[in-house]
């Protein structure tokens, strides 16, 4: 029997109202790949991902994660993925050790003095410890959400926009991170980003939408190959201005 | 649904003892307004007891009544205080996408409400009986049923208010202070329900804090427990109770269907 894809989303939309935030976007995401979620501000990349993670209930459509359905089974599979996104915060007054131990035990994490000297390692953030959360800087803060992120070592990471406000040396390190990470556990990363040479280093798929549908995916090559384009950037803009494949811009 | 789970709940707990542990003024403070209140009606006592018939029969009731309001206003806040950190830290969407379920995410508000509860009104009841050499606790077993009526409707309130604050953002907050004493005429603290006009005595007795004050002053004037009392709070906090939990997880979806859990904040 063959595994189920680590997601699959079918029909999937959102409506405020009149407005459509998500209008019937179809993918899947085979387990161990590393998909980007691409798209203009306003294209629908956050809702999608916050109706992946159950945190915004759909207006209609089916998502599966690790084949169980979202979100009506959520809780089936919240301890085996997690997200990260330098948007969303940690309590500002408890130290990075305070905030890492809360959600390791929220997620159920074994041994963690461990697991946190560990990510204290691999992240470079054992430094900071000690020391507030609030009273980082926007890099350190990013690192220490990847290090929440990792905690339960999740077989499906979520990631909007991983390396906004790091340094281009912080932002590499990352990426490397993410990368390693990937290899070693097999996990499934789904990320939303603007950074498109972190797009072609990073992804084996590409998904980008547009006005809440999607409007091309394939590999990076793929897209550039079918836009004519030297590079994903030149194939961003073409699709963030509604230019179809094969158009020439004037 | 899946099982609840106790280590989830006490991770969240940790995180408010984290959280008080960082600053003490956040714990001076949990105690500061009790012993406030105590040493004010503590004087006020003295000087009424040789004035008022009813404060000589009995000396301890008007501070048995501020120490007893202090639980409800303590237990209240304990759940909606505490909740306002998630809103002010921004930190909502990160717990509702951890395995936490919303009723642990309460569970977990009336562990904490329980132990501010316990630490702040502890300690004015302790200063109580070298101050005015006055005990609480020489309310005998019945301050158990007092105690626990008490928090129970504390616990329904702040989750009413919680549910309010989730819904219309933090510009309601102050409605966490407002809201217990807006209630706080109506309860009897200090005086009979019988003083409170005759229109307003059914809706006094439809609060639970109204049969326990006016079991506390059976108490401390007859010496009787009444049974009664404990009972009828007993069983409109079970329902105040099962309201507050009910639309504070109504709320919860809500704003999964709105999509302001990630948003959420001032």
């Amino acid at each position: 029997m063959t595994e189920p894809p680590a997601i699959l989303v079918q029909d999937l939309s959102k409506h405020y109202g009149p407005v459509r935030a998500v209008d019937g976007i179809s993918f899947t995401v085979a387990r161990g790949a590393t998909c980007a979620l691409l798209g203009g501000n306003g294209a629908g990349k956050t809702t999608t991902i916050a109706m992946l993670l159950g945190l915004l209930l759909p207006t209609g459509g089916r998502i599966r994660i690790l084949g169980e359905e979202v979100p009506r089974h959520r809780q089936r599979v919240l301890s085996r993925m997690n997200f990260s996104s330098p948007y969303v915060d940690l309590p500002q007054r408890l130290t990075v050790t305070e905030n890492l131990t809360v959600y390791g035990r929220l997620y159920g994490v074994r041994r963690i003095p461990e697991r946190l000297a560990a990510l204290g390692r691999d992240l470079d953030i054992a430094d900071f410890f000690k020391r507030p959360y609030g009273s980082l800087s926007a890099g350190q803060k990013t690192r220490v959400a990847l290090a929440k992120a990792l905690l339960n070592e999740p077989e499906i990471l979520l990631l909007d926009e991983p390396t906004a406000s790091l340094d281009p040396d912080t932002a590499d390190r990352m990426r490397g991170i993410l990368t390693d990470y990937q290899r070693r556990s097999g996990a499934t990363l789904l990320l939303a980003s603007h950074n498109m040479s972190e797009v072609e280093r990073l992804c084996d798929q590409v998904i980008m939408l547009r006005a809440g549908r999607v409007v091309a995916s394939g590999t990076p090559r793929e897209l550039i190959h079918r836009y004519g384009r030297k590079d994903m950037e030149e194939v961003f803009l073409d699709i963030a201005r509604g230019i179809q494949s094969g158009e020439v811009l004037e | 649904m899946n099982g609840i789970s106790p280590y989830r709940i006490g991770a969240l707990a940790l995180r408010y003892l984290y959280l008080l542990r960082s600053s003490w003024i956040r714990i001076i403070e949990l105690a500061y307004w009790p012993t406030v209140q105590m040493i004010l009606w503590g004087f006020i006592t003295q000087y009424l007891a040789g004035h008022s018939d009813v404060l000589t029969q009995a000396a301890g009731l008007l501070l048995s009544g501020v120490l007893l309001w202090d639980i409800l206003f303590r237990s209240q806040l304990g759940v909606s205080v505490v909740f306002f950190e998630e809103l002010h830290s921004r930190n909502l969407g990160q717990l509702f996408i951890s395995p936490l379920q919303p009723i642990e995410l309460i569970l977990a508000l009336i562990l904490v409400s329980l132990a501010r509860t316990l630490i702040g009104v502890g300690f004015a009841v302790t200063l109580a009986i070298p101050f005015y050499d006055f005990n609480l606790f020489a309310l005998g077993p019945p301050l158990i049923g007092f105690f626990l009526n008490l928090l129970l409707m504390g616990w329904a309130i702040g989750l009413l208010v919680s549910a309010l604050v989730l819904r219309y953002g933090m510009g309601a907050e102050s409605i966490a202070w407002a809201a217990i004493f807006a209630i706080a005429p109506l309860c009897g603290i200090y005086y009979p329900i019988a003083t409170l006009p005759g229109w307003l005595q059914p809706l006094a007795w439809a609060l639970p804090a109204s049969h326990v004050f006016e079991g506390m002053r059976a108490v401390l004037l007859e010496q009787t427990f009444r049974l009664d009392y404990f009972l009828y709070a007993l069983s409109l906090n079970a329902g105040y109770l099962g309201l507050g939990i009910g639309v504070f997880l109504a709320t919860v979806h809500k704003a999964r269907e709105r999509g302001s859990l990630l948003q959420s904040g001032e």
